[in-house]
């Protein structure tokens, strides 16, 4: 989370709390009532409810995380605590593609940092951010657990090992190719 | 094998009938395709031969009944995907997805080899046939992943088929809580998540705490990276870890259990949530387990991506719905954990282990290992070495064992520097200690620390002070911020560090690093930080050298810190293609056809691009 988004996520809840939202809480109401029931309601189980949030939003609304606080009768402060203190938790939404690149210690020696580094010139973007086009969003994580076939790079949850910053480029540009065809077609 | 879907085992005699059942129902004719799915082979494609495999066996017109698997790690990850054909235990190596139709045609229903896919012992060019030929299996011995790679992890049935649960079984009809404690005991296990707490102690601490109820929590947090024991353990054969917990519960008298599962391994949630799943389908977890008085349940938390999490008490605020931080632990989590009550923690390998310790007995186990260090450990062997993977050894093994016999040595002719074990934690140990034993109180001797497993080999291109500056780095960013001496010691060594890689280093840089390091080990509130400064410790204990290096002579010895070295193009092996001219971002580099190019050292930004394209190898680092 960059501390921006942070500050403004902040700003955004607050004004919500103002307007007292109450629009779009009827329709969510539903889906974050099923949460909260998944886990008996239980406080102790506001992490996986927040990731079953995340997962079916792909981000944490922040509307949703004012019901969530009414619904477990919890301060808001201790959810955007939780949403910011692990780096899974997300509070804008994120690009059409997930690139995950590993710069866990082998990925790192193997030379994952300077990859990064290329991928973050080449389209703008950040670890953590998602790119101004929202083609995808980087994430630059520490280990995926696949150290003997370092480095490694992950694109919606497809593996590719042993990748060269010419590999990895290579692969990120095919999305956007991807993109460019589909909306042609869409023209057509 | 679908007779035996949803039936509740009532007795331990249900169990022993299911599990004759289930051998009953193999035919001795019956040929099996072990894929490894294991984190390696699946990311270089293999699950698609799993179901290539499978796609074949459906449409082969024979009459011998062929069985596909797809197993966990099977360790050998270099040389993934690997496939393993039963009966004759035949090992092929790097198997694409053409090779499918040939091994099917040849092997599976010929019985023939095929030879291009065998291992290549590389000290005497001979193929082999089988794992055990190949040295990088020889020395080892498999307790926590004796399973891995011959059972189906998504079955249940393949579990109990191979004797699973019959220590459960001996657990609940034959022994007392005491006497389980006193067998893990007499095993001498001790803690495989890093710290080496004798696990026996911790179970009779949180048994005889005060208070109810008491809760079983595997952490299967494994942060520290370069390391997948642990996931390849949940991932390949779950059912020992929840076989482990339920004994560990039973001992302990706990009936709620947690496994707290990393957030970067989605699939190690899976296996466990259907692992989970079919034990409670046959009454193996939930009420009066096995027709006994005893009931456990297992739930599953995910993580959120926070490395402090794998501290014990940082990963109970965790499950509580808090911030990950850690507390001063003047009272211990045995006595009061999780929503304060007693609680018992261990390692997923661990409890992998306890399995095997009931059902060979502790003395068993025992004979494994050094005098305090018993039993076998898993390492993620991986680096600058031949055979990077998953590896069991007994403890007491040498790092150069390790290293050379199993690991096959440092790749690409280059020299060996340091290995690092311990992850963040931990150190590098140099060549002059590589004799030492695997024995986690010989290696914190040495200023590093068995940590959770993982094994990262560096060669002689790999500076070491870089390597400080890498894990302190890390360190730094998953500091949770708690307390002050890991919050602001670590951005002040990190500050320190990143100046002398940069060429800015003062003189007495290393001694403020060596104050700092001393403040954190005394005053810093978990173990996170106390160990923070290890890395950087146990460099300047075994590399000064590089550091003086940098500091004094602003020249980093291995080469890899921008700034303190320059490139040079070598004129006798350079054969004037053009090749870096035209890559050049800064035309930096002149030359003609014919002639030799040269680098003009005031353009160059060092930026590396003519070293990485140049198809000569003529740009030198100097």
């Amino acid at each position: 989370l960059t501390t921006d988004s942070g500050f403004n996520i902040l700003v955004d809840l607050s004004r919500l709390r103002i307007k007292k939202v109450t629009q779009n809480m009827a329709q969510n109401d539903n889906i974050l009532e099923q949460i909260v029931a998944r886990y008996d309601g239980e406080v102790g189980m506001l992490i996986p409810m927040m990731q079953d949030i995340q997962s079916e939003y792909g981000y944490l609304p922040p509307d949703h995380l004012h019901s969530l606080a009414k619904l477990l009768g919890l301060p808001l402060s201790r959810l955007y605590a939780v949403a910011t203190f692990y780096s899974s938790f997300r509070l804008a939404p994120k690009g059409a593609h997930d690139v995950t690149l590993c710069v866990g210690t082998v990925c790192y020696l193997k030379g994952s940092g300077a990859i990064s580094e290329a991928i973050c010139r080449e389209f703008r973007v950040e670890p953590g951010g998602t790119t101004p086009d929202r083609l995808f969003t980087f994430q630059a994580v520490n280990c995926v657990g696949a150290c003997a076939v370092a480095p490694v790079m992950i694109v919606d949850g497809k593996y590719y090992d042993g990748v060269t910053t010419a590999s990895a480029l290579e692969v990120i540009s095919g999305l956007a190719k991807d993109r460019e065809t589909v909306q042609k077609d869409g023209e057509r | 094998m679908t007779v035996l879907r949803n039936k509740r085992l009532n007795s331990i005699a249900d169990l022993d009938d299911m599990r004759k059942e289930l051998l009953s129902l193999r035919r001795p004719s019956a040929k099996y395709v072990n894929v490894c799915t294991g984190p390696g082979c699946a990311a270089k494609g293999s699950p698609k031969l799993y179901e290539l495999f499978c796609e074949a066996a459906q449409q082969a017109d024979v009459d011998v009944e062929i069985l596909p698997k797809a197993v966990g790690c099977h360790g050998l990850c270099e040389y993934g995907p690997i496939v393993l054909i039963q009966p004759g235990d035949i090992f092929y190596q790097r198997v694409e997805e053409p090779d499918v139709a040939e091994i099917f045609r040849e092997t599976v229903l010929g019985g023939r080899l095929v030879e291009r896919l065998l291992y290549e012992n590389p000290d005497t060019g001979r193929k082999v046939e089988t794992a055990d030929k190949i040295p990088f299996y020889k020395v080892q011995k498999r307790i926590a992943l004796a399973y891995n790679g011959l059972i189906d992890p998504t079955k249940i049935t393949d579990y109990i088929a191979m004797g699973g649960y019959s220590a459960l079984a001996k657990v609940l009809s034959s022994m007392t809580d005491e006497e389980v404690i006193s067998e893990v005991e007499t095993a001498g296990l001790r803690g495989r998540g890093g710290g080496g707490f004798p696990t026996a102690r911790k179970w009779r601490s949180c048994k005889e705490a005060k208070g109810s109820p008491r809760y079983v929590i595997c952490n299967g947090d494994e942060g520290d990276p370069g390391a997948f024991m642990d996931r390849a353990i949940m991932e390949g054969n779950p059912h020992s870890v929840i076989e482990g917990m339920l004994i560990g519960a039973y001992a302990i008298g706990s009936s709620d259990g947690y496994i707290y599962v990393r957030n970067e391994y989605p699939l190690s949630v899976e296996r466990l949530k259907m692992a989970i799943e079919q034990a409670k389908e046959l009454g193996l977890l939930g009420e009066n387990i096995l027709g006994s008085s005893f009931s456990f349940d297992i739930r599953i938390n995910r993580g959120a991506g926070a490395f402090v999490c794998g501290e014990s008490t940082a990963l109970m605020a965790s499950l509580q719905g808090r911030t990950g931080e850690p507390r001063a632990k003047y009272i211990h989590t045995v006595e009061s954990g999780l929503w304060e009550k007693p609680t018992n923690l261990n390692n997923v390998e661990t409890w992998a282990n306890i399995p095997a310790i009931i059902n060979e007995g502790g003395k068993s186990f025992a004979s494994i290992g050094t005098e305090k260090s018993k039993g076998t450990k898993v390492f993620s062997l991986v680096g600058k070495v031949v055979n990077t993977g998953l590896v069991e050894v007994p403890m007491g093994i040498t790092l150069r064992q390790i290293i050379n016999e199993i690991g096959g040595g440092i790749a690409g002719g280059k020299r060996f520097k340091a290995v690092q074990t311990g992850g963040p934690s931990g150190g590098c140990i140099p060549e002059e200690h590589l004799d030492a034993r695997v024995d986690f109180d010989e290696l914190i001797k040495l200023g590093s620390m068995m940590g959770s497993g993982g094994m990262i080999v560096m060669d002689e291109d790999t500076c070491m002070v870089n390597v400080a500056k890498y894990f302190t780095n890390f360190l730094k960013e998953e500091s949770c911020g708690k307390c002050t001496p890991c919050r602001e010691g670590l951005s002040q060594m990190l500050y320190i560090l990143d100046r002398i890689t940069d060429g800015e280093g003062q003189a007495g840089d290393v001694e403020r690093l060596e104050e700092l390091a001393e403040l954190l080990e005394g005053t810093a509130l978990c173990a996170l930080g106390k160990t923070a400064a290890n890395p950087t410790m146990s460099t300047i204990r075994y590399f000064r050298d590089e550091y003086d290096a940098h500091i004094k002579d602003k020249r980093c010895p291995a080469k890899e810190c921008r700034g303190l070295f320059h490139y040079e193009i070598d004129p006798e092996a350079c054969k004037a293609c053009g090749i870096c001219m035209k890559n050049c971002p800064v035309d930096a580099i002149t030359g003609e056809k014919n002639v030799p190019h040269v680098i003009d050292q005031k353009k160059c930004t060092l930026c590396g691009t003519c070293w990485e394209k140049c198809p000569f190898a003529a740009v030198l680092k100097v």
